[in-house]
């Protein structure tokens, strides 16, 4: 199951040329601009690693592609997507998320029906992939 | 027989040199630089060789016959004042007209922003330059300070690693420019053998004439919007004889350092006149403002001096 979190997720997944105009147009936004991985693809999972500092005062997007492409070369079975942070005053957040690399295959996701005190379910989902340890999700 | 047709037309195609120059505004460019830069021939020379070189490549890229982008690293030296700097700035706009570099931004360096503190410091430090230099031109200014042969511990050695990797890896990506006084690289090279192989053209910034450093100095008054008459220029003139000949002369350097000195002596002596003057006497240098120099109290004192007053 294709997961689709950030923008763009519900298109097919960018090619690098699509990945490097998005990139100036966020330098062109003065954002900076950071990377992150993780392989573990909860939706609430919001602590992903990052790959080096975010990476300030950057002007020309091929400098961050070729960050891109050294974290996917180190992680190439994980997600990786890229943060464009606006830190203009009264903005201050992140303002574009959206993935450059997923594993090859994605199991999806699991769900857990829990019976409750009085006829209650609760729901929870599991990704298939957690049930690995951290850093082996994702062998292919 | 429609074979044959193509085959003719592929012998007679022509390229239009003429347009492609123009379309990439070089003429303008040099002309500016001719304009704006006094002297410097071999520094214009080899601008124009590298204007020209960029323009033929891409015309045989689009004729198909592809080869890889020249490098176009350099290496400024040159004694104090020749210019490197401005030249250096300029070069990343030239550049980027040219339309080898892609953003045409220029990100200035020494030591300090290179060369870290502790262990594991440097790396990511360079690192961090390199990558806002990405797509411009990085220029490192006194470049020889950043290998120090009497500490061999001192991190520089790994800074310079680190440049050299990246010069030669992504040599499409940005333009390296070294500067410095020519005795300092020469040693610094010395050095580091590696790197100097590794830049492709080394260009020399010759001392200025006289001719060239008048020239320079109505320039530079020019843009104060000041402007010497022909009393105040002879007087300058002798002036520039004067200083040549004294230590620590640094060439274009010292002629600004000059008129900042006579833009003084200007303001005391308007201060000092009072009253109602013409507007013009604002722009104006006069023979005395020049004449009332150290430089000129000195000689007359040795003699040396055929005017005095």
């Amino acid at each position: 199951m294709r997961i689709t979190q950030g923008t763009f997720s519900f298109l097919p997944d960018l090619t690098d040329e699509q990945i490097e105009k998005q990139i100036e147009y966020c330098l062109g936004r003065d954002c900076s601009i950071g990377i992150e991985y993780t392989d573990d693809p909860h939706p609430r999972n919001m602590l992903w690693d990052m790959w080096n500092l975010p990476m300030f005062d950057v002007a020309d997007p091929k400098a961050i592609l070729h960050e891109v492409n050294a974290c996917r070369k180190a992680f190439p079975n994980h997600y990786i997507k890229i943060n464009a942070n606006d830190a203009t005053r009264g903005r201050e957040t992140v303002v574009l998320s959206f993935l450059v690399n997923r594993p090859p295959h994605e199991p999806g996701f699991r769900l857990n029906r829990q019976e409750a005190a009085g006829r209650a379910i609760r729901y929870t989902t599991h990704p298939y992939a957690a049930d690995r340890p951290a850093g082996e999700r994702y062998r292919e | 027989m429609q074979t044959t047709t193509e085959n003719q037309t592929e012998e007679r195609r022509e390229v239009d040199v003429g347009a492609a120059a123009r379309e990439a505004l070089i003429d303008d460019m040099l002309r500016q630089l001719d304009a704006e830069l006094v002297g410097l021939e071999p520094v214009k020379l080899r601008i124009r060789q590298i204007a020209a070189l960029l323009l033929v490549e891409r015309l045989r890229g689009q004729a198909g016959l592809s080869a890889e982008p020249p490098s176009l690293h350099m290496c400024f030296t040159g004694n104090p004042g020749a210019g490197k700097t401005t030249v250096a700035l300029r070069m990343a706009k030239i550049l980027h007209s040219l339309g080898y570099v892609r953003r045409g931004h220029l990100v200035v360096a020494t030591r300090d922003d290179l060369v870290g503190q502790y262990v594991g410091h440097t790396a990511p430090k360079t690192k961090e330059i390199l990558q806002k230099a990405v797509g411009g031109v990085l220029f490192i200014d006194e470049a020889y300070y950043l290998y120090r042969a009497d500490n061999e511990r001192d991190y520089g050695q790994e800074a310079i690693e680190i440049l050299l990797q990246f010069m030669e890896s992504r040599r499409d990506d940005l333009v390296v420019i070294l500067a410095g006084y020519k005795d300092k690289m020469g040693r610094f090279f010395q050095c580091n053998p590696g790197l100097h192989s590794r830049i492709a053209h080394h260009i020399e910034f010759p001392d200025y004439t006289l001719e060239e450093l008048m020239k320079i100095a109505e320039l530079m008054a020019r843009n104060l919007m000041y402007e010497f008459d022909a009393e105040s220029k002879d007087a300058f003139r002798s002036y520039l004889e004067l200083r040549i000949r004294q230590p620590h002369f640094a060439n274009a350097r010292s002629v600004r350092n000059a008129i900042d000195r006579v833009r003084l002596r200007h303001a005391v002596r308007i201060v000092e006149q009072g009253g109602r003057i013409p507007q013009q006497e604002l722009a104006r240098i006069d023979v005395l403002d020049v004449r009332q120099s150290r430089v000129f109290q000195a000689a007359s004192e040795r003699g040396e001096a055929k005017e005095t007053l």
